[in-house]
């Protein structure tokens, strides 16, 4: 000490006393914090390996595969028509709307084409599996975020919407309904009316929530501005669906490369929003369930009539080549690549599935955020683990 | 207590009926409020099925309840602080059992009249952070370690602006004593006319919402139950806690709640007495022997409604997250409060 005079001291203690509180205040042990892999956010077996500061998210790892059942090997060794039984369970909340990319598939592969009432029917079918589905969604984030009225709200509607996919197909949740070449029956007596009149239930359910979550300002406060995915972060990637559509790029495989399906039939709308944070991926999908009940009512009203079923050969066998046909389902893109070398089973089917896809993005978007954030951001991502692993 | 039923009892006769009358309220607000707002009001809004099965329109789904609770094994986590985790729930319930002590239910219905009576019920309330505190930590694990340390951050920031809410009340009382609250309200006048008396609803309006928000976060229900967020750190302090344990939290929770409604109801709405025209048509006198059984029912209502009001928002809102949740005491409540305090004083000194 004796180099130092006086003053040199002072400011050497004040530094010192200055870098300990600067330490005292940004510097903490970190914690790791398993979110899952049963946790209710993650809604099923899925694991987050969250690094946390404090309460601040420094890193965040989606750890997957605990639910994985083999569907692309179990393919290989069946028929396609048990393939379908198979398959509306990947997504198990939007099921028939699973079955069709596969059926188009193999009706492409074998060069069907189902008449058009078939087709139609198919949509309603589709469009309805995608409303079971954003239905509960809508109810699901509210109770992400603590509250719980939403919730019940999105199970007692949702039942009326599963009420007549099971008039039709006789399944809620596996309606197994698709054929190659169309639809295995046809629509029951006064179905129509009855489907009618649940869209307008929907249309009210949107509004009630509308009123109830999106309008409240804790919501609004919870959701703008976390989570913001920029619309090139998103298609690099690879996210698909309205988690796209929110982050303001207009893509939607309904209108862009609809296949046979009756969608160019009728006037609907694609809904953006330039935001990309969880309010607008809500936002958009909430729009999208208004805009498939609107899809639905027209299909309903110009429903053609014929057939339901092309002509096709009492045992299915496929010829050789390669088929991929991706639909735009409840959460994006999803399609099945099927190669076939003849015979009655595929040699080869690759699923893409919409949620893989759409939680890659995860690592990316939870850095620095808060852990409520967390659970905003997987919330309004909106995932099935089925879709995850399959 | 004594002169109503016409019989004289000696002090420990007397403290022995009155222990035993706290002890039973406990669970017994516990049970209304969970059957009457948990199971009815809740499945009717949320248009549930579920609680109407059990007994004659679910009047047994409760007591099936309970009996689930009991059965259930007793476990201890494998790092736990065995000591700690076991006391944490008794230590809440305390803070709930102790709350009872000062809240008159008519003229002779109390069972300690004491002269600091707010500051000492508002006192006793914060013990139970040291509970939740004590669970949080005792669970060695890292989810309720989180819910531990929110709820603290919680219940100290709204202590401040239950405190101050009340303080515009006990201006107007000119007295810190409960009994002393509820004859206030019930003899003074607003503007020369006295036919109501002046619940300190109309004049403490703010107060009011400000207490009922803090009594709230207190409570940690929606939008303030950030500690015990189900869907994200799955129960905050009460994770590890199963059976029995979970049992006495849960209820310490509904018989807080039934509590506070009933010093929100003391303080702001005129705790056990009726309006003042109402006891001329009756020809009641405020101190006489009759209120002490009719002011219990009085209470009881005011308490009811108290509790909706807390229920209702329950149920409806989502929850706020950590940060904008101190933003709020600190930056919204506490202001408001300390304006609504100066306004009061100054009122009290003009007028």
């Amino acid at each position: 000490m004796t180099t130092l005079d006086r003053r040199d001291q002072i400011a050497w203690i004040t530094s010192q006393a200055a870098e300990a509180r600067v330490n005292l205040e940004f510097e903490s042990e970190g914690m790791t914090l398993n979110i899952g892999p049963q946790h209710p956010a993650t809604h099923g077996t899925l694991r987050f390996v969250v690094q946390l500061d404090g309460e601040q998210v420094v890193a965040c790892e989606p750890v997957m595969g605990y639910m994985h059942r083999g569907y692309e090997k179990l393919c290989e060794v069946r028929t396609y028509l048990q393939i379908t039984t198979l398959i509306n369970r990947i997504d198990w909340l939007g099921s028939f709307a699973n079955e069709v990319p596969f059926i188009l598939a193999a009706e492409k592969l074998m060069e069907i084409e189902a008449p058009p009432r078939a087709q139609w029917i198919r949509t309603i079918l589709f469009e309805m599996s995608r409303i079971a589905n954003i239905v509960l969604f809508l109810g699901e984030m509210g109770l992400q975020l603590g509250a719980i009225t939403p919730t019940f709200f999105a199970f007692r509607d949702r039942e009326f919407v599963l009420n007549q996919i099971e008039a039709v197909t006789g399944g809620r949740f596996h309606p197994n309904f698709d054929r190659i070449g169309g639809l295995k029956d046809d629509l029951p007596k006064g179905w129509v009316e009855d489907t009618k009149a649940v869209m307008k239930k929907i249309r009210v359910f949107c509004d009630e929530i509308e009123e109830l979550l999106m309008g409240n300002e804790i919501f609004q406060a919870r959701t703008r501005g976390i989570g913001i995915i920029p619309g090139q972060v998103a298609q690099q990637f690879g996210l698909t669906g309205a988690n796209l559509r929110a982050s303001g790029v207009d893509w939607d495989l309904r209108r862009d490369a609809p296949g046979p399906l009756a969608w160019p039939e009728v006037e609907w709308k694609v809904w953006t929003h330039p935001d990309g944070d969880s309010f607008a991926r809500y936002w958009v999908r909430l729009q999208e369930v208004r805009e498939s009940t609107l899809i639905i009512d027209q299909l309903l009203d110009g429903l053609p009539a014929g057939p339901i079923m092309a002509k096709v050969p009492r045992i299915i066998k496929v010829p050789e080549g390669e088929a991929w046909v991706s639909t735009e389902n409840p959460l994006g893109e999803m399609g099945y690549y099927i190669i076939s070398k003849g015979g009655l089973e595929p040699f080869r089917c690759k699923i893409r599935s919409a949620s893989f896809s759409n939680v890659s993005v995860v690592p990316w978007v939870m850095r620095g955020v808060y852990v409520p954030d967390v659970i905003t951001i997987l919330a309004s991502l909106y995932f099935i683990l089925g879709d995850i692993d399959r | 207590m004594s002169t109503v039923f016409a019989v004289e009892l000696a002090w420990w006769q007397a403290t022995a009926v009155k222990l035993a009358v706290v002890s039973l309220l406990v669970p017994a607000a516990a049970l209304i409020l969970g059957y009457v707002f948990l199971l009815k009001m809740m499945s009717h809004m949320q248009s549930r099925l579920g609680p109407m099965e059990a007994g004659p329109h679910g009047t047994l789904q409760l007591v099936a309840d309970g009996i689930k609770f009991i059965q259930k094994e007793d476990l201890f986590p494998n790092n736990a602080d065995r000591f700690v985790f076991k006391i944490a729930p008794i230590v809440v319930l305390v803070s709930t059992f102790l709350l009872w002590v000062v809240l008159p239910a008519g003229p002779d219905l109390v069972v300690e009249q004491l002269d600091p009576g707010i500051f000492y019920a508002l006192a006793v309330s914060s013990l139970s952070v040291i509970g939740v505190l004590m669970a949080g930590w005792a669970s060695a694990n890292k989810y309720s370690l989180l819910g531990g340390l929110r709820a603290a951050g919680q219940l100290i920031a709204y202590e401040l602006p239950m405190v101050l809410a009340v303080f515009g009340v006990v201006i107007q009382a000119e007295t810190l004593d409960l009994q002393g609250i509820v004859s206030a309200q019930a003899t003074q006048e607003i503007f020369g006319f006295g036919g109501l008396g002046n619940p300190f609803i109309l004049t403490q309006a703010v107060g009011f919402l400000i207490f009922l928000a803090a009594v709230q976060a207190e409570l940690t229900q929606p939008p303030f139950d950030m500690p015990v967020a189900e869907s994200e750190i799955v129960g905050g302090y009460q994770v590890e806690y199963t059976g029995f344990r979970f049992l006495f939290f849960f209820m310490g929770e509904f018989a807080t709640a039934f509590v506070f409604a009933g010093i929100a109801s003391v303080l702001f709405l005129g705790g056990w007495s009726l309006p003042p025209f109402l006891m001329d048509l009756l020809g009641i006198d405020q101190g006489s022997n009759i209120m002490n059984l009719v002011g219990p029912a009085v209470l009881f209502l005011k308490i009811m409604f108290v509790s909706f009001l807390i229920f209702w928002v329950r149920f409806t809102y989502p929850r706020f997250r950590e940060d904008q949740l101190q933003a709020f005491a600190w930056k919204v409540l506490i202001p408001l409060s300390l304006a609504n305090i100066v306004v009061t004083g100054v009122m009290k000194v003009l007028l």
